[in-house]
């Protein structure tokens, strides 16, 4: 039926005859020998063994019931805050530890009792059943075919094309309604991905001492961290300004900068570039001071920062954005503007 | 089969059977019953694998609810006064610090917590295991697709919900897990940056993504996935399970236990068994202690940031993708980010239409109720062990700052070994495997041959020593001989014997290639024919 598109030639190891619903046969070297005969269990024939099985069962049962009175007393008894030590695991909290403990046994209990029980005393000889196709014999087929074609007839679907195709028309465009009541899960982007809170005249603000920074307050080999002025942990939209303007800060030689437009961007050698790294957006966080690279956590991508902060290893596609800052007139570092680029991970309109 | 005309026997029936005969007036219970409390399943260790899933995904169900009475999916901030010190007085959104409360406040959420996520570690493991001793044995051969695909589906979603449930608690390990999906979802060409201010109402990481997630995790998926399972479960009834050969065991009949009482105690006592595993593990293993990471914020990380087992070979696949971005007339196309998000999927995808291709190839339009050893089928053998160990080489490259730390080894040279392994490996692997598979069948023909060797050696009385070999009883040669042997399939001469063109179609070309290549020479080992047999067999025992 469904092999009309296989010329009869191509047919691999052809089923002897007839239907699509033929059950592989067997072309074995020797004729079945049937199943093996049925070997009784020890519990079968000495009933002091299978006596045995069944206090072993109503032993694992018994169990459990002692495990659940001992989950609702750990429950009961033990303070939720409680720490204990435990060899070879450490310090854990002693409640989780007892109810996990009781409530395990409980469960394993009955599923082990079980399981004993249909190993050692329930009849362990094998069974033998029939299978069906699952194919439909041919007459139930033509019948159910001839049905389909009586009901599709009546309906004169196939004669009024009209109606069809105006159907066909309808049930497309009615899912577009879904579609558009999509719309509303979010504002269209802007130009969102391209600015952040830097500009020009804000200060740095040391992340660690939440105070404006002098200069002299960044030492060659540390790695600073800072967010513009006025924005603080309380606003609403914390987490979303700092995940584009998070800036960090390292003092390097000034000779040691090989890229003119980096030393030209920072103040004697200090420079700031965005954490956000530009593979997919973690936060970079290690900082090594002789080679002045600095390492993303999570995919390993290696940016150098005396050399314009470009990629020299891992995954990610561009440079870190620098920040260009000077120091005002009180002495304190503040940004000379936002961003020339969009921080973070690449997207489509970046360009 | 209705005693209601019989009020004696009314009567004296016990209440279970009264309920039944009730039960059975209205929605024709008996009739159910019939054919399925003696429903028979053959017995295998690996049949269980199967089990262990359905169980997990039970465990995972019973333990989610429990979760949802306590866990608060909202973004809104506010600050921790709970009984966990070293967090006093910090900022963090209510689905930490509920996630936080039910860890150290609600009595057991601690426990319930760590069964929800260990059922899921076990759940996912056990689909893809369930998988490969599906895929080996040759049990997605017809009538099974459709349940192969249903399974498969149940894989991917499985993974997916997994992962959208350890973003909820908004820790700095989970928005870490966000944020790497914020930008494989910018990578996207064209339509990227709306998806993404789509589906976090904004910009990352906004109010929404917790509650958007919350309900896909909790609602959207493991509805679909309920669904799946029952339809899986009633395929499984149907067809009813597939076998090993062996005695007695053919493709028209089904060996093994009765569900009543058998099956029903041991598979219902496997979920007792599961679930006081899983259990026991979350009394002495934590996993995803999130109060250890602290509260997420974008600008701060964990340094060992790992996504649970099952997403690590999409970790492996971005982190030895090479950076590249493409610029072009105001354009950027992030190929670093987007061929890894798109090779994702493949891997898997690779995998899941692999039946097809097998049954096209084959052109085989039998019902195959009993099972492949893995040795007699050796192409799609290994194949299937290249496809592990691709996702093996892959969670390699997901660890890959694991493996230079605890090996001493350059992250830069293991990148390399993967990004080379990722091509170099698979083939490799098939090769091997098919070689071992090959040998293997020599073994079993051998043998068939000249019997088993039995440890004992012999002096011949001219000196040399052999091993005295004893003839197989009748039912191993019946069951190391039963499994077919498909011969390749032939185009035949395109040019026929009048010198008559016969247009051969390119696909049947391909066809038969493919052909070749699984069942030709030097892809399965001739079973030794009744001829052979017969010579050894009745000269003597040995050569
Ligand atoms: C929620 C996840 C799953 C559950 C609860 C589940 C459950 C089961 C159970 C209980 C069986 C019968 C026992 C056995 O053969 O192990 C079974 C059989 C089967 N499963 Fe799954 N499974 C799941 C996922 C999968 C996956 C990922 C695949 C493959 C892509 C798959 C393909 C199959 C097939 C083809 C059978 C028939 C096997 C036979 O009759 O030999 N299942 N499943
Ligand atoms: S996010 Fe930094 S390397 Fe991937």
């Amino acid at each position: 039926m469904s092999s009309q598109d296989t010329p009869e030639e191509n047919l691999p190891a052809e089923p002897p005859h007839g239907t699509d619903a033929e059950i592989a046969p067997s072309d074995a070297l020797v004729p079945d020998p049937g199943l093996p005969p049925h070997l009784p269990r020890r519990q079968d024939i000495d009933e002091r063994a299978a006596k045995r099985s069944e206090r072993a069962v109503a032993g694992l049962f018994t169990l459990s019931m002692l495990a659940t009175i001992g989950f609702i007393a750990g429950f009961v008894a033990i303070d939720v805050d409680k720490i204990i030590y435990v060899w070879p695991i450490g310090h854990i909290s002693a409640l989780n530890f007892t109810l996990g403990c009781t409530l395990g046994i409980a469960l394993f209990a009955i599923g082990a009792g079980a399981v004993h029980w249909a190993r050692t005393l329930m009849s362990d000889e094998e069974v033998v059943d029939e299978r069906h196709p699952i194919e439909a014999p041919p007459e139930v087929r033509q019948r159910v075919i001839q049905d389909f074609r009586k009901g599709a007839g009546e309906s004169q679907f196939g004669r009024r094309k009209l109606i069809r195709n105006t159907m066909f028309g309808a049930l497309a465009l009615v899912p577009l309604s879904g579609v558009v009541l999509l719309r509303d899960l979010g504002p269209l982007p802007g130009d969102k991905l391209r600015h952040t809170l830097w500009a020009k005249g804000k200060l740095l603000i040391n992340q660690n001492t939440n105070e404006p920074m002098k200069p002299s307050d960044i030492t060659v080999g540390s790695l600073t961290f800072a967010k513009p002025d006025g924005l603080e942990e309380t606003a609403e939209d914390f987490q979303e300004q700092i995940a584009k303007a998070a800036l960090m800060i390292v003092r390097l030689e000034p000779e040691d900068i090989k890229d003119k437009r980096e030393l030209e961007w920072g103040h004697e050698g200090i420079v700031a570039f965005s954490k956000i790294c530009t593979h997919v957006g973690c936060p970079i966080s290690l900082y090594e001071q002789q080679t002045h690279h600095v390492l993303c956590p999570c995919h390993q991508s290696t940016f150098d920062l005396a050399d314009g902060a470009r990629v020299i290893f891992g995954p990610a596609g561009h440079a870190l954005p620098q920040l260009r800052i000077s120091v005002n007139s009180d002495g304190y570092l503040e940004a000379l503007g936002d961003f020339t680029e969009p921080v973070g991970p690449s997207f489509w309109e970046r360009g | 089969m209705s005693t209601n005309d019989n009020p004696k026997s009314r009567e004296k029936a016990p209440a279970g059977q009264k309920a039944a005969d009730w039960a059975d007036g209205r929605v024709g219970l008996y009739n159910l019953a019939k054919s399925n409390l003696r429903k028979i399943f053959p017995d295998h260790w690996s049949f269980m694998l199967g089990e262990i899933c359905l169980y997990s995904f039970i465990i995972i169900i019973l333990t989610g609810v429990y979760l949802t009475l306590f866990f608060k999916p909202s973004m809104g901030e506010v600050v921790y006064h709970g009984s966990y010190v070293p967090l006093q007085g910090v900022r963090m959104s209510e689905a930490y610090e509920s996630t936080l409360n039910i860890s150290f406040d609600v009595r057991g959420g601690l426990l319930v917590r760590q069964i929800h996520h260990w059922a899921a570690i076990v759940f996912v493991a056990g689909m893809l295991v369930h998988m490969m001793r599906v895929f080996f044995t040759g049990a997605f051969r017809k009538p099974r697709e459709i349940n192969w695909t249903f399974g498969f589906l149940l894989l991917v979603m499985g993974m997916f919900d997994g992962f959208l449930g350890y973003s909820l608690p908004d820790d700095l390990l989970s928005g870490t897990g966000i944020r790497f999906m914020e930008g494989a979802v910018l990578s996207v060409p064209i339509v990227g940056t709306y998806l993404s201010f789509f589906l976090f109402g904004g910009q990352f990481p906004g109010f929404d993504v917790v509650p958007r997630f919350f309900t896909i995790h909790i609602l959207l998926l493991p509805g679909i996935m309920l669904g799946l399972v029952v339809a899986h479960l009633i395929l499984v009834v149907y067809h009813k399970h597939t076998q090993f050969p062996g005695p007695g065991k053919t493709n028209k009949n089904v060996v093994g236990m009765p569900l009543m009482p058998v099956y029903m105690a041991k598979a219902g006592g496997f979920f007792f068994v599961v679930f006081g595993v899983i259990t026991l593990l979350s009394a002495i293993a934590t996993v995803n202690p999130i109060w250890a990471y602290g509260p997420y914020r974008p600008d701060q990380v964990s340094t060992d940031a790992q996504p649970d087992w099952y997403m690590g070979f999409s970790e492996g696949l971005i982190r030895i993708m090479p950076g590249w971005e493409i610029n072009f007339a105001g354009h950027t196309l992030v190929l670093g980010v987007f061929i890894p998000l798109i090779v994702f999927p493949l891997v898997l995808t690779a995998i899941a239409v692999y039946p097809f291709i097998e049954s096209w190839v084959t052109g085989d339009k039998r019902e195959h109720h009993l099972l492949d050893r893995p040795r007699n089928a050796p192409t799609r053998t290994g194949l299937g062990v290249a496809w592990i160990s691709l996702y093996l080489i892959l969670l390699v490259g997901g660890g890959n700052d694991l493996f230079a730390t605890h090996f001493h080894l350059s992250i830069n040279a293991i990148t390399w070994v993967v990004r080379v392994s990722f091509f170099v490996l698979p083939p490799v692997a098939f090769i091997i495997t098919k070689r071992i598979c090959l040998g293997l069948q020599r073994r079993d023909r051998e043998k068939v041959l000249h019997g088993r060797e039995t440890g004992v050696i012999k002096r011949l009385p001219h000196g040399e020593f052999i091993e005295v070999h004893e003839p197989l009883p009748q039912g191993k040669v019946f069951e190391l001989t039963a499994h077919d042997q498909p011969k390749p399939l032939e185009i035949g001469a395109e040019v026929d014997e009048n010198g008559v063109v016969r247009k051969v179609k390119r696909t049947q070309k391909v066809r038969a290639k493919l052909s070749q290549a699984f069942y030709g020479e030097g892809s399965q080992i001739p079973k030794p024919t009744p001829q052979e047999h017969e010579e050894i067999t009745s000269g003597h025992g040995h050569h």
